[in-house]
Formats: structure tokens, sequence, C-alpha cells
């Protein structure tokens, strides 16, 4: 079962974790932030790979925050009724 | 109820097609990220989170608008984290501490005191703050973002926080399209995409 995980497990079992593996993981994290990935250069060091995450996901909880607040607001005041059969039709099309 | 059907369908042919693969989600094409940004898993994400929120609106008081923002954000979070499938630690966190702070309600209190009275102890060794490299420090601010993944191996950690941004991303676009339904009008971001695409 192992060694069905992931490639990373063929070394890791034994707990070495090799440079390539990790190198590997920072340039996967790197083309996920739109930061980063617009920018097109190769040789981001991976302290400001780490800095842009953070900096990324810290933005992405205030979104996701701040959605939360307007959706709590809209269902207090919308009827559910019409909002359900809104959604059905927007899923059915 | 047509939403429920349709959902059972998905997640029916979702199961079918992961055995298939041969349960391995670390390919390339079959990555996921692709999981993540299927419309698919979208579809899945926005029913279950409607009828998540509509409970929470059922079972809690109306006048209740200050804690109504944290009820969603929890609701959503909750929902995301069984999308996930119970395949990533964060997933697996943010359920258990879900249910630690319902059935056990002061264990989360506990761990904030004992963390303040060791706080103390880093006035004996000021001379580690300056040994440690950025990216351990960073590594370490990453690692209090990513629910659930405090003493996780760092490229453990990695994978965590790759999987967890794309998930976000889609709680994000999610939330967005059912505030643009419940609207009627679209919804300015605060970030620099385009719309969401229905």
């Amino acid at each position: 079962m192992s060694s069905r995980r992931s490639r990373s497990s063929q070394s890791g079992s034994s707990r070495n974790i090799t440079d390539d593996q990790i190198t590997d993981l920072v340039s996967k994290l790197q083309q996920l932030i739109p930061e980063i990935r617009n920018r097109r250069s190769d040789k981001v060091s991976a302290s400001k790979v780490l800095q842009e995450t953070c900096n990324y996901i810290r933005n992405l909880h205030r979104e996701v925050d701040d959605l939360s607040d307007r959706l709590s607001d809209l269902l207090a005041t919308t009827d559910a009724d019409s909002a359900q059969a809104a959604i059905i039709r927007s899923l059915l099309m | 109820m047509a939403s429920s059907i349709s959902e059972l369908n998905f997640e029916e042919s979702n199961r079918k097609k992961r055995r298939k693969t041969g349960d391995e989600p670390r390919d390339p094409n079959t990555g996921p990220e692709t999981r993540w940004r299927s419309e698919t898993e979208q579809r899945i994400y926005s029913t279950k989170l409607f009828e998540a929120l509509r409970q929470v609106r059922r079972n809690s008081s109306p006048p209740g608008k200050v804690s109504g923002g944290h009820q969603v954000r929890e609701a959503a979070d909750r929902v995301l984290a069984v999308s996930a499938k119970g395949r990533t630690r964060w997933s697996r966190a943010i359920l258990t501490s879900r249910l630690g702070m319902r059935l056990g309600g002061g264990n989360k209190h506990k761990k904030a005191k004992v963390g303040k009275v060791t706080g103390s102890s880093r006035l004996k060794r000021p001379a580690n703050k300056r040994h440690l490299p950025a990216v351990q420090m960073k590594a370490r601010v990453l690692s209090r973002l990513v629910p659930g993944c405090r003493k996780v191996s760092f490229p453990n950690l990695l994978e965590e926080a790759s999987d967890y941004i794309v998930a976000l991303e889609m709680q994000v676009r999610a939330m967005t399209a059912l505030t643009e339904l419940l609207t009627g009008a679209p919804v300015d971001r605060l970030g620099s995409s385009p719309g969401s695409s229905l």
C-alpha cells in the first residue's frame, strides 16, 4: 500500500527526503500561485514561493470570509423557495 | 429532490472512475488540481453547501446576524472537507476539529493556554531565532495556515498546501457563483481573475 501512495514514498519510507523531491513540490506549488506563474521566471527561490503561498492562502481566506458574510446576509433576506428554484434551474442548464 | 438524485449520480460515477484508474490520485493527468477544478466537483459542492446553509439558517435564530458570517464560513469549510473525501490531512483536521469543539468544548482552549505558558521559554534562547533559516520560518507560518499541518514533514506540508490552495479556489468560485445566483447580479471579486463560469 505504501508504494501506491505517491512516488515520493519510494524513498520516503526510510525518511530520506531528497532535495529533488522538495524542488519538485516547490515547483508544483509555484505553478498554482498566480503571482509567480505570471512572471514566468524559472528561478524563483523557495523562500519566495513559500512567502507568496502564505500570502495567497491568506487572501483566499479573506475572500471566503467576505463571501460568507455576504451569503449570510443574503440568506437571511431571501426567500428559500425561489432561491432553490433558481439554483436547480442553473444546475440543469 | 432533483438535486440530491443528481448528486448521488455524480458521486457514484466519480467513485467508479477512481477505482478504474487504480485509486491513484498522484498521476499528472488526474491529479488533485484537475479534480478540484472540474465543473462537476463545483456543482456538487454548490449543492451541498446550499443545503447546509439552509439547515444553518433553520437552526439558528434570525436576529443572530453578527455570527451569521462565521456560521456560513464554518459550514463552507465543513462541506469542503467532506468533498475532499478524507484523502488529505487538512480535510480530516477540519472535520475532526468540528467534532472536537462540539463534544469536548474546552480542549482547544486548554491547548492555547499551554502554548502561552511555554512561550516564556523563548526568552531563554534568543540566539535560536537568528539561526533559523528564512525557509523554515516561512514553512512554520504555512503550517499554521493549513489546518492540521503543524507537525507534518516539509514535503507533506507542500503537498497539503498545494491541494488546499486548489480546494480553496474552488470554494471561492462556488460561493461567488452562489452569491451571484442569489443576488441576480455579478459580484466583484477581491482577486484579479475574470468572472466564474456556471
